[in-house]
């Protein structure tokens, strides 16, 4: 069934255009003194001028990776490979080495002699944050990966990835880390299992 | 062309002068004060408005001595503002305390009224330095001057000009180079017959003009051709402006192009006609078709405005849709036709039609200010001096008397003209731009509507009633 649509009613004025076109000029000119000669706080300016100011990325924002530090400064990293099996990009290259005989983790956990990630290749989706076990890599650090013309400054090599602070400007994580040894150590390792 | 019966007392070396002078003065103010000014404004204003920043990043690298020293810079401007008043108000007591009335007319080095002529320096100094300082942060950005944004939108001309200027393959060689120059010159050819400034006579430069009567020696009006014609000429201008448009339109071997240049060329004609039938009340009431003229009558009584709002704002709009701005700026409906008459050019042409545009928001500004705003005419200052209901300002015989003598002097009183008209100029192209930035496109056939159902009967309308409005009051 039709029914009947309610036009607003059209005064003259309204006809006539000149009288709203005066009241737009008003909303127009009134933001322009605001933005133009208001208190700082007061102006509704949205936008930043933008490679001189910068905006704050949100917390959860993923920036260039990092890899976290232990008490030593070693990097909390125990080559497990599953960020690399978890990367859709394939952009992570780890080479596992054993701790030297002696060393109380050795037998417990391995390290990375090399960590590479290839930040051209990398789409920045996180999964490697999420499968690592250890806290080891994060994405916390709030910047961009920085531009640069050739291709290889965006290997990031483990040096590299080690001396990106996050973003509160430290190296570790706010999740303990148990050292074998330490009273609060809960596992076992490899040696003492009897294989 | 009548010649100024008066300036033929100047030999031809001097009238050759006298109008390059005059030239130079319109094209500088058109090209040197409107166009950069009103592109500066029109980016502001846009960004203002949209609560953007807006372009303003382009800068000149300052030393950093400069940079680091910003605020003592500012504090120094104040610090000259307070020195400046301080001596202003030295010297103001210096004078009331002596009270013998002697100091101003006692000559100190040989010239007369020293001290009143150094408290009207100081006392503009003052304030000029307070607006420096107030102004000098917004004059930087980091390490750059950036004139507030100003520069940044001058390197995107120097960038428009270095980029390729290409020519469409199948384009008409000739007239696609010939529309941009075509475009520009009605922008520029009506500077011609506008008066900026009241009639000048240069042996009575710092004398104060009786108000009535001949003023012996020679005179130069403020305007380059003073012509009988003067408002037709202003039509036919106007109307040369479809010639650009439509040309490059038709020379770009686009469809696009040649849509707008269609809509350009029609829109123009129809709007033609009720911008003459809208300004032909004024005539009626001035009595004249020269613009000089139309601007003493205003003088003598008031501001066209008053009488006739209406003429007014039919005029008003029939000029913005004649010089194709928005909201009637279909012929470069970017959501339609990409950017119309002017889509295949590029570089140093396109930039041609930008700066004619501009100069046409200035060009016409000045035409609506002479029209309907008095021209050079401003409220209470006629040819002998500052007078109100009778009163003169006249501090002759007082302590105050050089007061006065400046303020009544012909040189001042011609500056104060100029520079109001240029004020009001100015102001109603800020009014124009921030029309462009208020108000919505109107659709192509609601553009045709308005022109020929609306505007041209309210025009005739008003012929009629102002017709029988002048037979009934004489």
């Amino acid at each position: 069934m039709a029914y009947k649509i309610h036009k607003p009613a059209r005064t003259v004025a309204d006809q006539s255009y000149v009288v709203e076109a005066t009241k737009g000029l008003g909303v127009t000119f009134k933001r322009l003194f605001v933005n133009l000669f208001s208190k700082e706080e007061n102006k509704k300016i949205a936008t930043v001028r933008y490679p001189d100011e910068t905006r704050e990325y949100p917390e959860r924002f993923r920036g260039v990776h990092r890899l976290t530090h232990r008490a030593d400064g070693s990097p909390r990293c125990v080559a497990c490979l599953c960020c690399s099996t978890a990367c859709p990009a394939q952009c992570i290259f780890i080479e596992p080495a054993e701790y030297k005989e002696g060393d109380p983790r050795h037998g417990y956990e391995r390290f990375p002699k090399v960590f590479v990630i290839d930040e051209l290749r990398c789409i920045f989706c996180g999964y490697c944050v999420e499968a690592c076990p250890c806290d080891a890599i994060r994405m916390d650090t709030g910047v961009h990966v920085p531009g640069s013309a050739s291709r290889e400054d965006f290997i990031f090599d483990k040096e590299t990835l080690m001396s990106i602070p996050g973003r509160d400007g430290t190296y570790v994580t706010a999740n303990p880390r148990h050292e074998p040894g330490d009273p609060s150590f809960p596992g076992i390792s490899r040696d003492h299992g009897g294989h | 062309m009548e010649l100024d019966p008066t300036s033929a007392e100047l030999g031809l070396g001097w009238m050759l002068l006298a109008a390059t002078l005059k030239i130079s003065f319109v094209l500088g103010v058109s090209l040197l004060f409107f166009a950069p000014v009103f592109v500066l404004f029109e980016r502001r204003q846009s960004a203002m408005v949209q609560d953007r920043v807006g372009p303003m990043q382009g800068g000149i690298k300052m030393p950093r001595i400069v940079i680091d020293n910003l605020l003592n810079l500012q504090l120094g401007a104040y610090a000259m503002a307070a020195l400046t008043g301080l001596i202003f108000v030295g010297l103001f007591l210096r004078v009331a305390l002596a009270g013998d009335g002697t100091i101003f007319v006692e000559p100190v080095f040989g010239i007369h009224n020293t001290y009143g002529a150094f408290m009207i320096v100081f006392a503009l100094l003052a304030p000029v330095h307070v607006v420096l300082g107030l102004i000098l942060p917004s004059m930087f950005h980091d390490d750059r001057l950036t004139i507030y944004g100003g520069l940044h939108a001058l390197f995107d001309a120097l960038k428009a000009f270095t980029k390729e200027d290409f020519l469409p393959p199948k384009a008409d060689k000739l007239l696609f180079r010939l529309a941009p120059v075509l475009a520009m010159i009605p922008a520029f050819a009506l500077g011609a017959v506008l008066p900026f400034g009241p009639t000048l006579h240069f042996d009575h430069l710092f004398e104060q003009l009786p108000a009535m009567g001949p003023i012996d020696g020679p005179a130069i009006s403020l305007q380059v051709a003073s012509l009988d014609i003067g408002i037709l000429y202003m039509f036919a201008i106007a109307g040369t402006g479809i010639i650009g448009a439509a040309i490059a339109g038709y020379a770009s071997d686009n469809k696009f192009s040649l849509l707008g240049g269609l809509r350009a060329a029609s829109q123009m004609v129809s709007y033609e006609v009720c911008i003459g039938l809208a300004l032909v009340p004024m005539f009626m009431i001035y009595d004249s078709l020269r613009l000089e003229e139309m601007v003493r009558f205003q003088d003598e009584h008031v501001w066209g405005v008053l009488y006739q709002p209406f003429a007014f704002v039919l005029f008003l709009t029939a000029s913005i849709a004649e010089y194709k701005r928005v909201p009637f700026d279909a012929p470069e409906g970017e959501s339609e036709i990409v950017a119309g008459y002017f889509l295949e050019y590029s570089s140093g042409k396109w930039l041609m039609f930008m700066i004619s545009e501009f100069l046409e928001v200035g060009t016409s500004s000045m035409l609506i200010a002479v029209l309907f705003f008095g021209g050079w005419s401003v409220p209470f200052l006629h040819r002998g001096g500052w007078e109100a209901f009778g009163y003169r300002f006249d501090l002759n015989g007082t302590d105050w008397a050089i007061l006065s003598e400046v303020a009544n002097s012909h040189i001042f009183v011609i500056l104060v003209s100029i520079v109001a008209f240029l004020a009001k100029a100015f102001l109603l192209g800020v009014l124009s731009i921030q029309i462009r930035w208020t108000l919505p496109r109107f659709r192509y056939d609601q553009i045709m509507q308005l022109c020929w159902k609306l505007v041209l009967p309210i025009a005739l309308l008003n012929i009629l009633v102002t017709g029988i409005a002048i037979l009934a009051f004489q």
